[in-house]
């Protein structure tokens, strides 16, 4: 029984609005600044409604080459850089993952018990940990500045592995027998039959997925020494000069948002999906 | 020739000491077909049988042939089988018709052979309006004839039916037996049927094995197995309310358990002295619960009496005779028949 007390609905709703209201104000003020110009952002106090120079900071911050003291890398290609790596760690890690977990749950192998706690036991190893050799050896084999070497070293994962093995665990054994009786392949089974059953599993796995490796910092900082192969995150960074140089911030906080833009419309338009992947039952 | 041939089968799991053995041996020869029921208490190996001749678990010992061919090593979809599964077993995403092709598009069936062959299973079993449904949008009832209908376009040598009534409530149970009965008839395929019912197994069997702890305790009819049961423990499984095994019938040789079915007992003037100590009216009829007078052992026993008969009182002695050619003796110590 909730209890109908207007009062405490107005205060539920003003909670709730304020809650909305911090999140969203950076944001905004984020906005505004990116349709300023420099010189009007630095003067205190700084603007609160946006001005009118939007077209012409977006565009400085997508072609680049403007005056700020930090780097004046294009956006347009370290936003590119991004999709590409984000979209390629995504399909990479589901479909390792797909196939870690149909192999620990279908099949019997030697050693298939150590293999199993080996990759248990990754997810105890974050990218910092292992960030050391992880650059040798990609430096090694001269992938540094490479798509390769922006993905690879992040393409496997244990969690996504262990999100699918709960879920083929809980397909009934006379679906796998059916299947057998039909005289469908350990591959054709997979195929034909646990993908079409996986598929909010991997939407829920898509976003997680895709906005982790949107938002990789750490590994490209290291991994990429030259402009023209930044994610943007990464730009966003280099384009702030620090110390007390003159950084255009219109174009930096213009370049936050374009970045904001791609996971927030995967979000939005796997929403659906999303949900239904963490919580469904229907067999 | 579907005949199928289980010689001195054997399930073991695990190896060396700790080894277990579930199925002891089970001889059976099943002719071309015929309509076998395997049937027995709930951890008695039936199932375990069952899948032991549709490829699903492996032989530990002897030989299951199908047709002739030891199929042994074979896998499940080499051996010219079809099997209905207790859940239906369904594919989930899938319209009953690619449910119902599966199979034959992975044997690469021409199309319009499978769209032939589905089309006749649908028609025999009434669930052609169901065709382009999805299983989750079907009645259990109607699940379980798209799980048949799968069987049958493959067309196979032998059907395997795994309890595939136990998901069905007690109408649904009845009518589906009769399409099974009738789909038998029809298309005449040698079929094995797993229950743990007694009723199913008297209703659809031709013949029936009868299993107990992995031990198969009588092959025989229907007939055979009511008549005549081979053990102890097949007479009181087969039929309802089960036959009394009576250690202390007066008269009664030592070492000898007398077995005289409720309904073989009549009330008279004289025989065997009871006092009634319950009676259970059923309607057509009357069950009559009574304990010896002469010994004062626990011993229970059961009569069937018809509404027209005098219904005993409570506390009195009553008389039974057991019909002359209706007693059955086993031994003691081994419950089987002597």
């Amino acid at each position: 029984m909730v209890e109908r007390n207007s009062f405490l609905t107005f205060l539920a709703h003003a909670i709730m609005i304020l809650g909305v209201a911090v999140v969203a104000f950076p944001l905004y003020l984020a906005f505004v600044a990116s349709t300023h110009t420099a010189q009007e952002i630095v003067q205190a106090p700084m603007p609160l409604l946006p001005g009118g120079h939007m077209w012409e900071t977006y565009s400085k911050a997508l072609i680049g080459g403007g005056a700020g003291a930090g780097s004046t890398a294009p956006v347009a290609h370290m936003m590119w850089v991004s999709l590409v790596t984000a979209l390629v760690i995504t399909f990479g890690k589901i479909t390792i993952s797909l196939m870690s977990a149909f192999a620990i749950v279908y099949f019997r192998f030697p050693f298939k018990g150590f293999f199993f706690w080996a990759i248990f036991i990754t997810l105890m190893l974050p990218v910092e940990v292992r960030i050391g050799p992880t650059y040798k050896v990609v430096a090694d084999l001269g992938m540094l500045n490479t798509y390769a070497g922006l993905t690879i070293p992040l393409i496997a994962s244990a969690t996504a592995t262990f999100l699918f093995r709960q879920f083929f665990m809980s397909v009934p054994d006379e679906l796998t027998e059916a299947a057998r009786m039909d005289g469908a392949s350990p591959m054709r089974f997979f195929i034909d039959i646990l993908l079409p059953l996986s598929k909010t599993s991997i939407a829920a796995l898509f976003v997680i997925q895709f906005i982790y490796g949107w938002n990789q910092y750490l590994w490209p900082l290291l991994a990429t020494t030259s402009e023209d192969m930044y994610p943007v995150v990464v730009g966003i960074k280099m384009m702030v000069a620090g110390g007390d140089s003159q950084n255009e911030w219109n174009v930096v906080m213009a370049t936050a948002l374009l970045a904001m833009l791609p996971p927030a419309a995967v979000v939005i338009l796997m929403q659906k999906w999303f949900v239904k992947g963490l919580v469904d039952t229907e067999k | 020739m579907a005949s199928i041939s289980l010689k001195n089968v054997i399930k073991r799991y695990g190896t060396g000491k700790t080894a277990n053995q579930v199925i002891h041996g089970v001889n059976a020869e099943i002719a071309d077909g015929e309509f076998i029921v395997i049937v027995g208490p709930s951890g008695c190996g039936k199932s375990t049988l069952l899948r032991m001749v549709a490829g699903l678990e492996e032989v530990s010992g002897g030989q299951i042939s199908i047709g002739g061919r030891v199929v042994n090593d074979l896998e499940p979809s080499d051996r010219d089988i079809a099997m209905v599964f207790q859940n239906y077993a369904l594919y989930p995403h899938m319209s009953v018709f690619d449910n119902m092709a599966y199979g034959l598009k992975i044997a690469k069936v021409p199309l319009d052979e499978i769209k032939a062959r589905v089309d006749k299973a649908a028609k025999i079993l009434e669930i052609g309006p169901f065709l382009e449904r999805k299983p989750r949008e079907l009645s259990g009832g109607q699940r379980q004839r798209v799980a048949m209908g799968r069987a049958i376009v493959r067309q196979p040598q032998v059907f395997l039916f795994d309890e595939p009534l136990s998901n069905l409530d007690a109408k649904l149970r009845a009518q589906t037996r009769l399409e099974i009965q009738k789909l038998h008839r029809e298309l005449g395929i040698t079929s094995l049927f797993v229950t743990h019912d007694q009723v199913e197994a008297m209703t659809l069997a031709q013949r029936m094995i009868v299993m107990n702890g992995g031990v198969m305790e009588q092959f025989g009819t229907p007939e055979e197995v009511y008549t005549r049961p081979a053990t102890t423990f097949v007479a009181s499984f087969i039929g309802s309310p089960p036959m009394n095994l009576l250690k202390n019938a007066p008269d009664a040789q030592a070492g000898t358990i007398t077995g005289v079915r409720p309904e073989h007992l009549d009330i008279t003037a004289t025989g065997w002295a009871l006092q009634v100590e319950a009676v259970e009216m059923l309607g057509a009829e009357r069950l009559v619960y009574g304990r010896w007078t002469h010994s004062s052992t626990d011993e229970l026993v059961i009569i069937r009496t018809e509404e027209s008969h005098a219904v005993p009182v409570l506390g009195t002695t009553i008389h039974v005779t057991p019909r002359p050619d209706r007693i059955h003796h086993f031994d003691a110590a081994t419950g089987k028949r002597k």
